[in-house]
């Protein structure tokens, strides 16, 4: 096997070291070199989008990246999403409105709809459903997630005006 | 002062009839939504443990062969390799039914699909166990491979199992209800249509995955994404031949069950067995091809309905036969072929009825249960058929079927116990709602509106090993800190069952459902449930619940009453606090109550159980369809159909779905919304489709598509609108009234779309899924002057056995067959295959 490389992450707004071979995707390198389990896989081909992590803003199947690539790049899962023990409004908008059934998609599809509000804070049913189209969901029939995604954007501009 | 407040209501055991509530019926965050939304839910492929490590499985390349030789020594001499593991090392069977023991972790003697496990490497890391399956070399004699139901039918040898009751034939089952052929002969109208219904699979985002370790006292542990810890945990100890105390299974949440994770699977078997010869913990996680060959998903059914029907089109008998391929495995299979032929009666008034079902052994993954598990598939040809006796006489598809529903608290032809039925109100609103009346057969070309029905279980009746034991027992301990747990062998699969048990026990407390402490499918904590399958769980654990809750609620009443020196039947329990409904500002609060209790009564503890009540049935196979209760659902869908191009668009469905009492209706909106959905996918473009390579590449039966991008299914771009209409008239079997939701609604949508495209371009397409190219297939016919229709054309010829005879209810009948013995009074059958030979599930 190969020989391990040491890097260091920006993930979450913090500095992390990891030792990791460098065959390894940037989802197997979160998952298991950097203690975050909460990225999820479906498929490890970029068919799912469960494994969607954010790069420097911008929604990523971190199964398609190699961790290596991701070095000095800004990363967010979804454990980075909350502020402290402040969840964020689409975690307490998908949690109140049944967004999460089983939860193993959720993850991936909160960070692409983060990155959706980050570019357009009140956003379409169009714009929700094409953002998310690359996000398969098998439980909840796609409806109380963008309905989540809406009530987020709504009490976000309630927050902020 | 509310009922809820109160004390129970005499005669009402699960509060059916309670109509003020503290937590029920009204939406509210799920209990576990905090962990699922931070992305704490920890599923089994999250779990590590130290030492920790990892297997891959070596799986067959070929449909059908006889192994001659493994060669695994250049594996086990890989790096990183610590055990390699072969059929050898298991020699005892194990299957989900008592009947079906047809399956060893790793395969003996033959492999019979293509994915059929070989071979285990267990390793330091996952790259080191794949290398070392590339390592093994196994020479196979290549048998004749069986790749259709029609093929199985034409080719008894060679057997695929040696079990099976004839040829390639697994069951063939067949039952007649009052005499079918001449109720058909006297009718105005007989119909005989025959439909496909295409396999297809459940696709949960979650792969499988499982964790064994030996505990540090010796134990096995296994933490697993299944559905069914109860019969995973029955499975290890067989297969393994460990005593059951010996082992616990921890069922962690599923990242979406739908029936996949039903069975005790191999790969849970295997890595049990690594854990105990090496003492050190193994985990696997199969990849998505992998998934795909586990399967265990939908049948593909071929079924022929012959339907007498009067001049006023309402049904006077029916006779269906059903031909399902099963797959290699037994599986779920017998069940589902009763299944295939047990519903049809629970929605109609079918006066007299015979159903035949045929499962045959195919060289493809096993099929099984998928949600609306066998139902699904006749469900699709009975709509369609009678949308076709509708148009036929000239009838409207929503009158026809009003005039001859069901009737509540009735039994049917097949000794089913109807309860409530709320289907009449569910077809109501569905047809104002879209303006069916109006716009049926109206709307411009290109356009269409299409209606069906469907009923599904609220549990099945009877557990799948015959026993006289609960089927879900909840205990609770409450503490002095106000401390309530609630520990239950239910299976969280994303469904909301946590929810549930929360929301019934905290109802009756009058604490709030995120107080509770929830310890859930456990086998060495938690009571028995048997898990998340046939719709169960609201009601068998939630009535379960109710009870242990209604125990610890008499035991703080009566502590808080001597206190207040009051009759504890003027107990009330609210908003955290235990006080006196005449006077609501005397009382304790919740944990007060709980000091007083403890002192009064010592440590607290209660239980509560549940089981189903006998089914009136008395025939063999009279097992299969019988439940508390069922629910209804009605569903219109508006379809747009491009002639030139075939292409479907769905912009509008309108689902009604009876569904009792809603318990959190934001969960229960999300499970019919769901339905609709993978409904929506089954209709339109999901089908686990198998291909043969060339002859000189092995001529192996593979999968067309095992991946989530080529097996299509919906996208967040393709949801149509949906208006969910929750028809509320509780049920007095429910907890709170409540019947299931989970499965139900699936059921009509795959047949109102069919129905619609009729009504849109005027052909029938009798198979799933409903393509493009089968709607200009039967365009394209129609236009040279033939039938416009796609579907199957015959249906084979199966020497079907002669029927058990059973006179329905209203002509005489006792639930027994005339021409056969009841099934054996010895239903308590607790060693498997120990002779429980009907059927369950």
């Amino acid at each position: 096997m190969s020989s391990k490389i040491l890097e260091t992450f920006h993930v979450n707004g913090e500095q992390v070291e990891a030792a990791f071979g460098p065959h390894k995707t940037l989802l197997e390198v979160l998952r298991e070199d950097l203690d975050l389990p909460g990225t999820k896989h479906g498929c490890e081909l970029g068919e799912c989008g469960a494994c969607a992590v954010l790069v420097d803003g911008e929604p990523v199947l971190s199964c398609l990246l190699l961790g290596v690539e991701a070095v000095g790049r800004e990363i967010v899962t979804v454990e980075g999403l909350a502020d402290d023990d402040r969840l964020h409004p689409l975690q307490d908008a998908f949690a109140d409105l049944g967004g999460a059934q089983c939860g193993y998609c959720t993850p991936g599809i909160l960070v692409t709809a983060k990155a959706l509000l980050d570019a357009h804070p009140q956003p379409t049913r169009p714009q929700i459903e094409e953002a998310l189209s690359g996000n398969l969901c098998r439980c909840t029939g796609y409806l109380q997630i963008f309905e989540s995604v809406e009530e987020a954007a709504r009490r976000a501009a309630e927050v902020t005006s | 002062m509310s009922d809820s407040q109160g004390g129970t209501v005499e005669g009402d055991p699960h509060r059916a009839t309670q109509t003020v509530f503290n937590v029920i019926g009204k939406p509210r965050r799920r209990v576990d939504a905090r962990a699922k939304v931070t992305g704490r839910t920890e599923f089994a492929d999250d779990m590590t443990l130290p030492r920790m490590l990892h297997c891959r499985l070596l799986r067959s390349h070929l449909p059908h062969a006889r192994i001659k030789a493994i060669d695994t020594t250049a594996a086990a001499a890989a790096p990183g390799v610590k055990l390699v593991l072969t059929g050898e090392h298991f020699p005892v069977a194990y299957g989900i039914l008592p009947v079906s023991q047809d399956e060893h972790p790793l395969a003996r003697e033959v492999v019979r699909h293509v994915g059929d496990p070989v071979a285990a490497v267990i390793a330091t890391t996952e790259e080191e166990a794949q290398a070392g399956v590339e390592l093994i070399n196994v020479d196979y004699e290549v048998l004749t491979t069986i790749a259709s139901s029609e093929q199985a039918l034409e080719t008894p040898s060679p057997q695929i199992h040696d079990y099976a009751q004839e040829g390639n034939v697994h069951k063939r089952v067949a039952l007649e209800f009052g005499d079918v052929d001449e109720a058909l002969a006297g009718a105005a109208h007989v119909f005989e249509d025959t439909f496909f219904y295409q396999g297809n699979t459940h696709l949960p985002i979650e792969q499988h995955a499982s964790l064994a370790a030996v505990d540090p006292d010796g134990k096995l542990a296994l933490w697993s994404s299944t559905q069914t810890p109860h019969y995973v945990h029955r499975a290890l100890s067989k297969a393994l031949e460990l005593p059951g105390h010996r082992i616990r299974v921890i069922a962690t949440p599923n990242g979406g069950g739908f029936g996949g994770k039903s069975d005790p699977f191999n790969h849970e078997i295997v890595v049990c067995k690594a854990a105990l010869l090496l003492d050190r913990p193994v985990k696997i996680c199969l990849n998505r091809e992998e998934v795909f060959y586990c399967h265990r998903g939908r049948h593909p059914v071929l079924m022929r309905f012959k339907t007498g029907v009067d001049a006023d089109g309402k049904i006077v008998g029916m006779d269906l036969e059903t031909l399902l391929d099963g797959g290699a495995f037994g599986s779920y299979g017998v069940a589902s072929t009763f299944y295939t032929g047990a519903l049809q009666t629970v929605t109609y008034t079918i006066p007299r009825y015979r159903f035949r079902g045929c499962r045959t052994f195919t060289n493809k993954p096993a099929c099984g249960p998928k949600r609306g598990h066998g139902t699904v598939q006749p469900r699709f040809g009975q709509e369609i058929q009678l949308d076709k006796i509708a148009v036929a006489l000239d009838k409207n598809p929503a009158a026809l079927r009003q005039s001859m529903l069901a009737q509540p608290d009735s039994l049917t032809a097949n000794y089913l116990q109807i309860r409530t039925i709320g289907l009449g109100e569910c077809l109501e609103q569905v047809v104002a709602g879209s303006e069916f009346n109006q716009r049926w057969g109206k709307l411009p070309e290109g356009r269409g509106l299409g209606l069906a029905c469907s009923s599904y279980l609220t549990g099945a009746g009877l557990p799948i090993y015959w026993n006289k034991m609960p089927h879900s027992g909840v205990q609770l301990r409450l503490d002095r800190m106000g401390a309530v747990t609630a520990f239950c062998g239910a299976t969280e699969i994303g469904q909301g069952s946590d929810d549930v048990l929360a929301g019934c026990v905290a109802e009756i407390l009058g604490i709030d459902p995120h107080d509770i402490h929830l310890r859930t499918g456990a086998t060495d904590i938690t009571p028995i449930d048997l898990g998340s399958y046939s719709s169960r769980v609201t009601l068998m654990m939630g009535n379960a619940a109710i009870e242990a809750a209604e125990r610890a609620r008499e035991l703080l009443a009566k502590a808080v009453a001597a206190k207040l020196e009051i009759p504890a039947a003027r107990i009330g329990f609210s908003g955290r606090r235990v006080f006196d409904i005449q006077d609501p500002d005397t009382g304790y609060t919740f944990q007060e109550a709980c000091v007083e209790a403890e002192a009064m009564f010592g440590t607290l503890g209660t239980v509560g159980s549940y089981r189903p009540p006998r089914s009136p049935a008395r025939f063999k196979g009279g097992g299969v369809g019988p439940s508390p209760t069922y629910s209804y659902s009605a569903s219109v869908v508006e379809v747009e159909v491009d002639p030139e191009t075939g292409w479907i668009h769905v912009p509008k469905i309108w689902i009604a779905h009876d569904i009792g009492r809603s318990l959190n209706p934001t969960l229960v909106r999300g499970q019919v919304e769901g339905s609709v959905y993978m409904g929506l996918g089954e209709a339109l473009m999901e089908e686990q489709t198998f291909r043969r390579l060339p002859p000189k590449r092995s001529h192996a039966v593979v999968h067309k598509f095992p991946s989530l991008l080529e097996y299509k299914s919906p996208t967040a771009l393709d949801m149509p609108e949906i208006v969910t209409y929750l028809i509320e008239d509780p049920d007095p079997t429910g907890p709170f009234g409540a019947k299931e939701v989970g499965q139900g609604p699936l059921l009509p949508i795959m047949p109102a779309i069919a129905n619609a495209v009729f009504d849109a371009v005027g052909v029938r397409v009798d198979e799933t899924p409903i393509s493009p190219e089968k709607i200009l297939r039967a365009l394209d016919a129609k236009a040279k002057g033939k039938p416009g229709r796609t579907g199957p054309k015959s249906f084979p010829q199966i020497p079907w056995p002669e029927p058990f005879r059973v006179k329905p209810p209203w002509e005489g009948g006792d639930g027994r067959a005339d021409n056969a013995p009841p099934p054996s009074k010895k239903r308590v059958e607790l060693e498997e295959g120990s002779g429980a030979k009907g059927v369950q599930a």
